[in-house]
């Protein structure tokens, strides 16, 4: 890896003027800016640790929580009110990475952490248009499996690895950011690009702005909700396909749906087309059903990943079902 | 555990270096030039070495090739310009820290010009296959008229199966410590093999065998893929040219583009049953991925040799040549993929018949070895199927696919037969030193990858020379001692129980020389005698009895020192012998997302006697849990158009992680075999055959699926 210097922000003021430099970046726990570093796909030359920064979990009044970016992954899957309150967060946190590298992983970290397409990953020997903007892309006639069926260009196919993030796109949580600009809001939905002619640019961020929160408006109804991944192995690897959903059901009617889907694009994807096609009709397994195939209408398999929209389609069922027929 | 236990990347020398390499980014071409200036300038930069200036050294010798080989290629390292694999080393970096010598190498810059290849396996076959060879004899057997015997058969299969690449990763990645002393070469390996890396290094860098001194104490995991490589002809290399002491420690992808692994493997498994069971054609040929000069021919069909009884019999290996680094040995090479195939063939032949897979299996047990005539040693797989069936619970198994459910999961049962062939090393050999105190030192050129050898060898040593375990003290892994015993997984104990059965008898026959007049054992004979107690005592009359320490004092010595040799395996000329394992297998899998998850396993072994009953089952667990990893999540991704391995590392390259894998159970027959030494057949690769088929057996039972493209992976099952 290259050399770079590295120092810890003592608070956000002083990380911005540190992360302004060129050639900086902000590193939380690391987990994946050091492997990228390794790879030289990464070759920052200042690092500026951003883990002294807001770490708490706090509530708002008239509910909701904000999250301090560097709270670590396990201290919020295992928050008594994330998991009463969303456990479709604290659901998707645990199932995402293993406790060692949760441990050290921030809420911050692993909403910036990068695909995991082993084109993007092979800088010596591969083509990416994410790491050399124009090259061309190995992956689109290469090994696919694992790569995005929704939303995807003719540059890239990648998708966005978080399970994190995949939950906190059902909760429409706000991300709260901070710059050189002065402070903003996005929403989690709208952090993430999809790739189009530039693969290379991942999230509305500016260079050196800094997540400080996240935050979850109150969902009462959440409390129903759920987190369905499915992959290789029982543990420790990326989702092929992931649901994030709520129910709120009254009277056989859906009244109110959140569906997101991991492991499909490029970023966490809310699936609008089956929450509106849900709303306010039946909430039966058919109907479930019918939605996801809708949300899935859209969706283009490459050479090895067709098997997705069947699988997406059949756990969105699942996971509805579930929620509609179980009290969790 | 306290970390006390020194690996080859952590032997220190003063003034070392560390290495990093630069591989080559396509399959075969020309390098044209390589920019060092970038890396030479940076920081902690001390050398680089690549073929404009490495010293002349002899190409890699493979396995068998001579005695002490144990390459798994032909090839000349970094002596020309010539790229011959897609991840070939072009450069070695040498700088003042690990994290330095990485960079700088990430600095390098090479020019190639690249040439047509073969890259793909489709079209290696097109170019057109060769007959494949084992020790010299081509790889094509028939016994009768197998096509015309199939063809009229009253029930057949007729299937093509396919498996994929996979790689090694043991969890101690491949290194090497490395400093020349004037012109000997002291080395610090992981290794699998000293004696053949000592003299290998030696030739190829044309300096004699004693000025090498390789050892190898400890080893994190060896299955095959340890043995002579190229990595530690380019540490010593670089260190010679350096003039400084190296080490070299492959990084995860390192062993990825380097040392290889099993081969791609494409078969076709044909069956012809009469309706009684019994086997009228048994056909297993294929193709399996090859570069020239490798020594590791991936004979899946080799598990059809004698597994059962059968009226005709077809075996053909062809050999697809591919410019692709060379494949590896890797536990049960061969015989792992093939069993997968052949016992997924059998279990399609009892559902055409409606019989219990079992029982087909027994019905076509052989009398006799079915290809040499010889008879077996002890085959006693008839009494595992029958205890493992019982242990299992195979009476409630339903054998109508899927039939048995549990909410989303679909469950079922399946089975295999696994067998590995008894192996003993002609070269084994020890060094016995008898101290005045009682205690003995035993130096061998014996392995410990993690196995438990050296505790198995210590008490099968106490055990003979009736003394305590903490009575000796085991030296092995060093090619300085004697012996020459790679550890070829489960020949190492059966050649090491040679050894020690030799040893004890010379024991016994030096130590009566000394004996004086006036002791117990005055005028006793060699047979007359057992060693008993620590000491030599008559048969039949134990009461007389001289300690090891008495004698030796009273003979005026400080010690006693004998070198036994286990002499040559005669025994496997007399008979067929073979380890067998009948393996089950519970799975559950997802009806909606085709998740499989394996609920029980269960290996039933008959491999003669068991040394000791912690480390084999540890042994057969661990090929049982590899075996998962076969079935159901291994792959390497090597993209067909460039050759090159795209999933170098952990996270991508799926291996069982803990919670895939169910608690496994292990029983074994426990009967010795009266043709090996000390009845011990040998277990370290038994475990991994028959347990895949096992699985895709069981999913076949949970789903009504069979899937003969390994690995079982959930998209096959939506
Ligand atoms: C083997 C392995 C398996 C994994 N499996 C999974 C999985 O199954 N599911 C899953 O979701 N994840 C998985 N992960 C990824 C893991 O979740 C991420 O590595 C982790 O969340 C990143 O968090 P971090 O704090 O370590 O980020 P870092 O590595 O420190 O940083 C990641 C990026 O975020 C930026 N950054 C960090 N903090 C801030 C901030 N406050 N403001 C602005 N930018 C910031 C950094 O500059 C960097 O670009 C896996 C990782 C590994 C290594």
């Amino acid at each position: 890896m290259k050399p770079f210097t590295y120092a810890r922000a003592g608070d956000v003021a002083e990380a911005l003027r540190a992360g302004a430099a060129p050639g900086a970046k902000y590193i939380g726990g690391g987990t994946n800016l050091v492997d990228l570093m390794r790879e030289t796909i990464e070759q920052p030359t200042a690092l500026v640790d951003v883990t002294g920064l807001s770490s708490d979990i706090k509530r708002l009044r008239g509910g909701g929580l904000l999250i301090g970016a560097a709270v670590r992954n396990t201290e919020l899957a295992t928050h008594r009110e994330v998991r009463t309150q969303s456990p479709v967060l604290s659901r998707a946190v645990v199932a995402g990475a293993s406790g060692q590298i949760r441990n050290m992983a921030t809420v911050g970290g692993n909403m910036l952490q990068r695909t995991r397409c082993a084109y993007f990953y092979d800088a010596g020997g591969s083509r990416c248009n994410k790491r050399n903007p124009g090259q061309g892309c190995d992956a689109i006639e290469g090994f696919n499996r694992t790569h995005a069926i929704l939303g995807a260009s003719s540059a890239c196919v990648a998708t966005h690895p978080s399970d994190m993030c995949v939950a906190l796109a059902a909760l429409d949580a706000v991300v709260h950011l901070d710059g050189p600009g002065g402070a903003r809001k996005v929403p989690l939905t709208e952090l993430h690009r999809l790739p189009g002619d530039h693969p290379e640019v991942e999230t509305v961020l500016d260079r050196s702005e800094l997540i400080t929160a996240v935050e979850l408006p109150p969902l009462p109804w959440a409390r129903r909700s759920t987190y369905r991944k499915v992959r290789d192995r029982a543990s420790y690897a990326f989702a092929l396909v992931s649901v994030a959903a709520a129910l709120d059901v009254r009277g056989g009617e859906v009244r109110n749906v959140r569906i997101a889907l991991g492991g499909v694009a490029h970023k966490p994807w809310r699936a609008h087309e089956a929450e509106t096609a849900l709303i306010g009709g039946p909430a039966t397994t058919r109907a479930f059903r019918a939605a996801a195939e809708a949300e899935l209408m859209a969706a283009k398999p490459l050479h090895d990943n067709g098997f997705k929209i069947e699988l997406a389609t059949r756990t969105i069922t699942a996971v509805l079902s579930e929620l509609a027929g179980g009290t969790r | 555990m306290r970390g006390a236990a020194p690996y080859a990347a952590e032997f220190a020398f003063d003034g070392m270096v560390y290495a990093a390499l630069v591989f080559s980014t396509i399959a075969k071409g020309r390098i044209v030039a390589i920019d060092t200036s970038a890396a030479e300038s940076a920081p902690g930069f001390v050398h680089v070495m690549s073929h404009y200036n490495a010293p002349r050294m002899k190409p890699m010798m493979p396995w068998a090739s001579s005695e002490k080989a144990a390459g798994n290629d032909a090839l000349p390292i970094m002596q020309d310009d010539r790229i011959r694999w897609n991840g070939q080393p072009i450069a070695v970096v040498l700088a003042e820290t690990q994290e330095q010598a990485d960079y700088a190498a990430s600095l390098v810059r090479a020019t190639c010009e690249a040439e047509p290849a073969t890259t793909s396996f489709a079209q290696a076959k097109a170019n057109g296959t060769e007959t494949a060879m084992l020790g010299g004899q081509p790889v094509h057997i028939e016994i009768g008229d197998a096509e015309a015997a199939l063809a009229t058969a009253a029930v057949s299969v007729d299937a093509t199966f396919h498996t994929p690449y996979q790689n090694h990763n043991a969890i101690e990645p491949h290194a090497v410590t490395v400093a020349w002393h004037g012109d000997e070469l002291e080395v610090h390996d992981a290794s699998q093999s000293v004696a053949h890396n000592a003299w290998s290094l030696a030739t190829m860098l044309g300096i004699d065998e004693h000025q090498v001194h390789v050892t190898s104490p400890y080893v994190g995991g060896a299955f095959g893929g340890k043995f002579m490589g190229t990595h530690q002809v380019l540490a010593a290399a670089a260190s010679r040219l350096a003039g400084r002491p190296v080490r070299l420690a492959l990084s995860r992808a390192g062993v990825y583009r380097l040392v290889g692994g099993r081969a791609l493997t494409e078969q076709r498994l044909a069956i012809g049953a009469a309706r009684d069971g019994r086997f009228v054609a048994l056909i297993h040929t294929g193709t399996s991925t090859h570069i020239p000069g490798s020594p590791h021919p991936e004979l899946a069909q080799f598990v059809s040799y004698s597994s059962y009884a059968t009226d005709t019999l077809k075996i053909d290996l062809q050999w697809a040549y591919l410019d692709m680094v060379a494949n590896a040995a890797m536990r049960a090479p061969g015989e792992a993929v093939g069993s997968f195939a052949l016992e997924s063939a059998v279990d399609e032949v009892a559902v055409a018949l409606g019989m219990d897979p079992i029982e087909l299996r027994i019905r076509n047990e052989p009398a006799t070895d079915p290809l040499s005539g010889l008879p077996f040693s002890s085959r006693n797989i008839v009494k595992a199927w029958r205890a493992g069936a019982k242990r299992f619970g195979w009476e409630r198994r339903n054998p109508t696919p899927r039939a048995v459910r549990e909410g989303d999961w679909l469950i079922g049962m399946g089975c295999g037969a696994g067998s590995h062939m008894y192996a003993r090393e002609p070269g084994g050999s020890a060094r016995l030193t008898l101290a005045g105190d009682g205690t003995v030192e035993v130096a061998i050129a014996a392995h410990d990858a993690g196995m438990g050898t050296a505790t198995v060898q210590t008490q099968i040593i106490a055990e003979q020379l009736a003394l305590r375990p903490e009575q000796i003290e085991l030296r092995l892994a060093d090619s300085a001692l004697p012996g020459l015993v790679p550890g070829v997984g489960s020949s190492q104990t059966t050649t090491a129980a040679a050894t020690t059965v030799a040893a004890k008898h010379e024991v016994v026959a030096e130590l009566l020389k000394l004996v004086r007049g006036d002791s117990p054992l005055a005028g006793l004979t060699a047979d007359d005698v057992t060693p008993r107690d620590g000491g030599l005592a008559k048969i039949d009359d134990p009461g007389r009895h001289e300690s090891y320490a008495s004698i030796l004092t009273r003979a005026g010595r400080d010690e006693l020192t004998i070198d036994a040799s286990g002499g040559n395996p005669t025994e496997s000329e007399q008979y067929s012998m073979y380890s067998y394992g009948a393996m089950f297998c519970e799975v559950r899998v997802n009806a909606i997302t085709g998740e499989t998850r394996v609920s029980r396993l269960l290996g039933s072994m008959d491999c003669g006697r068991v040394m000791n009953a912690r480390t084999a089952a540890g042994q057969f667990r661990g090929g049982m849990i590899m075996a998962m990893g076969l079935a159901l999540t291994e792959e390497t991704l090597y993209d067909e158009r460039t050759a090159r391995i795209m999933n170098p590392s952990l996270a991508e390259y799926h291996i069982p992680v803990h919670a895939d894998v169910p608690k496994i159970d292990v029983i074994w027959t426990g009967i010795p075999d009266p043709h090996a030494p000390l009845g011990a057949r040998g277990i370290g690769e038994l475990s991994m055959n028959g347990t895949a088929a096992a699985i895709a057996n069981a999913i076949y039972n949970a789903t009504g699926k069979r899937v003969r493209q390994l690995p079982i992976t959930l998209d096959k099952l939506l």
